[in-house]
């Protein structure tokens, strides 16, 4: 009976695997395509930002009143202007500039923060992992976003110490990562092997832990440049991050909410653009941790 | 059960006194007098000096910090100096507005990620599926005070559906019904990114129980499925589930900050960034300290709720 019953689910399944196979393949296509779009997107903001001091843009802090609140397409300015006259367009260009350098800024020195830390406390026990891990369990006893605007609260407003304060909510993600990944290699026979070969810590580390991290460091990190640009405009936009006149996707947005109803463009522009760079960043996130990490790809 | 509960609230001592050594020592670092501050720059420079001998700012740091725990524990958060009332009033006051709209969303956000979840992985593939894959992207990568900016415009400006801003109407209203008016465009704002992590995490938590030899043996014997999913799967699911939604518990809890400024609701957030603006340093450390303290009691009752899911977790 139970034959009958197994070659039957055997027979009736062979469809559903092929079925079931074709459409992981056109799944799988459809997220590269996604992916080379989304970095594309990402690579064509990057130029951007990067040429804008050479790019034919109005001056992005050039206050012109008569020509306030003008509508996208208009002469001269095809994406229209703000509430004091200034070139959309040529805010959004240099707006991106501040973004992409809080997003990866923060990130990195989050990245470097946590990853030192995450290696002392995982290769050495005793005190060093005591300390390490109860100040990652202190910051994360606190909402993300609170503890950054307490610590800009301290430090004062400002691009840089909100992204000195993203970076110090930031850091405990990549501790916990790297000392898990520590914890278990150190404990493989090649590292006990250069131990018993009298190597010191700084090559052991160097030469034999360092590179197991690469790849989760690597995945972490793609994700997290999009969630720091979130934050660090999330701190503009109250007023914490960057200070007029320079132009941020965030403190534009915040400015602009007054004008919203009158002219929506000066609301919907800077969003649109912290929305796509971040979606961008996240597919190209994801698109990292699939050929990096296969186990976990979705 | 209540063995776990003493070791889980010895755990919580170091947490807190580490809580409150960030909270003083942040803000006692910052730049600036206070004295400074509270007496405007047309004090003289004896008038400041005893001034910070009277607050005590010339002791040494670690003299401030107990002197500051001391009046902390005794429910004494200090001055507003900005309102010139006590800060704890003010924050409680406030902490209640937070909490009603993040306890909102919070609820919002439960069952409809719980429900969009089973139903995505009962129809794996599905249009649905799809959808809320999509949904949960967009979620992680849309500013939330922008989303909130983008309803307020549709539903209160365009529309005229709902109130814009506020948690009353300034003139005639007051009861419940104009609570829930006020509240429905920020709750589904701050719910929005949360609806779509805590779908995709129901979703996978149930696929893996749907599969599972027990369910195969509960189809064998003839269950309905409906109570397959919900009595059999749901109820084994339901600890990673419990876990994200403790984790969205305190990321709601932060995230409101940028809601409440949007929708002018009068929260912590909203009085926390009025006081940072100010340079009001109590009142900045109060509104830190409770949200702090409240996130705090937030982590404890969702490792409360593990261990009464899962016994095994109460006797590890």
């Amino acid at each position: 009976m139970s034959d009958v019953v197994l070659g039957t689910r055997a027979v009736a399944d062979a469809p559903v695997v092929a079925r079931g196979a074709g459409h992981s393949t056109r799944r799988a296509m459809s997220r590269n395509l996604l992916a080379t779009a989304a970095l594309a997107a990402l690579l064509l903001t990057l130029v951007l930002a990067l040429a804008a001091p050479w790019l034919p843009l109005a001056d992005p802090d050039a206050v012109d009143t008569p020509a306030r609140l003008r509508p996208p397409l208009t002469p001269g300015s095809p994406l229209g202007t703000d509430e004091f006259g200034r070139d959309l367009l040529s805010r959004l260009v240099w707006g991106a500039r501040v973004s992409l350098l809080a997003g990866f800024g923060t990130a990195g020195l989050a990245m470097l923060i946590g990853v030192t830390l995450g290696i002392l406390g995982g290769y050495y026990s005793g005190w060093i992992e005591t300390t390490v891990m109860r100040l990652t369990d202190i910051l994360m006893a606190f909402p993300y976003i609170l503890l950054a605007i307490a610590i800009v609260a301290g430090l004062g407003p400002g691009l840089r110490n909100a992204m000195i304060a993203i970076a110090i909510v930031g850091f405990p993600l990549y501790t916990r990562l790297v000392r898990s990944v520590v914890l278990s290699v150190r404990e493989r026979e090649f590292v006990e092997a250069a131990r018993a070969l009298g190597s010191p810590d700084f090559v052991i580390l160097g030469r034999h832990i360092v590179p197991h991290l690469l790849s989760p460091v690597i995945v972490a990190f793609s994700l997290d440049v999009g969630a720091k640009i979130l934050a660090t405009a999330g701190l503009s936009f109250l007023g914490l991050g960057t200070q007029p006149p320079t132009a941020d996707w965030g403190s534009m947005l915040a400015t602009g909410r007054q004008f919203v109803v009158l002219r929506p463009h000066v609301v919907l522009l800077p969003g649109l653009a912290i929305f796509v760079i971040v979606l961008a960043l996240n597919l190209v996130g994801d698109a990292v941790r699939d050929l990096l990490d296969p186990r976990t790809a979705s | 059960m209540s063995r776990f509960l003493v070791r889980r609230l010895l755990l919580l001592a170091p947490v807190l006194m580490g809580v409150s050594v960030i909270v003083f020592l942040v803000l006692h670092l910052a730049p600036g007098d206070p004295a400074e501050i509270m007496l405007g720059s047309q004090a003289t420079q004896e008038d400041r000096l005893r001034l910070r001998a009277d607050l005590g700012l010339d002791d040494p740091l670690h003299v401030q910090y107990g002197r500051w725990l001391g009046h902390v524990a005794r429910g004494d958060l200090g001055r507003s100096l900005w309102m010139r009332r006590p800060v704890l009033g003010e924050v409680l006051v406030r902490l209640k507005a937070t909490l009603i709209l993040t306890g909102t969303a919070l609820v919002l956000s439960s069952i409809g990620g719980v429900a969009l979840g089973i139903l995505s992985a009962t129809r794996p593939n599905s249009w649905l599926d799809r959808t809320s894959a999509v949904a949960s992207l967009f979620g992680a990568s849309m500013p939330v005070f922008w989303l909130g900016i983008v309803l307020m415009v549709v539903f209160s400006l365009t529309l005229g559906w709902l109130p814009a801003s506020g948690m009353y109407a300034p003139y005639g209203g007051g009861d419940v019904e104009d609570l829930l008016r006020h509240l429905v465009l920020p709750a589904l704002t701050l719910a929005a990114a949360s609806v779509t992590i805590v779908s995709r995490l129901t979703r996978s938590a149930m696929l893996e129980v749907l599969g599972q030899d027990y369910i195969r043996t509960a189809r064998a014997k003839g269950l309905v499925e409906r109570r397959i999913v919900v009595r059999h799967a749901l109820k084994n699911a339901l600890v990673p589930i419990v876990t994200v939604i403790g984790v969205q518990a305190g990321y709601l809890l932060g995230g409101a900050v940028l809601t409440e400024t949007v929708f002018a609701w009068p929260g912590v957030g909203t009085l926390m960034v009025q006081g940072i603006l100010a340079r009001d340093i109590p009142l900045v450390q109060g509104c830190v300290l409770v949200v702090a303290l409240t996130f705090v009691l937030v982590n404890l009752f969702v490792d409360l709720l593990y261990a009464w899911l899962d016994p095994r977790i109460r006797y590890e």
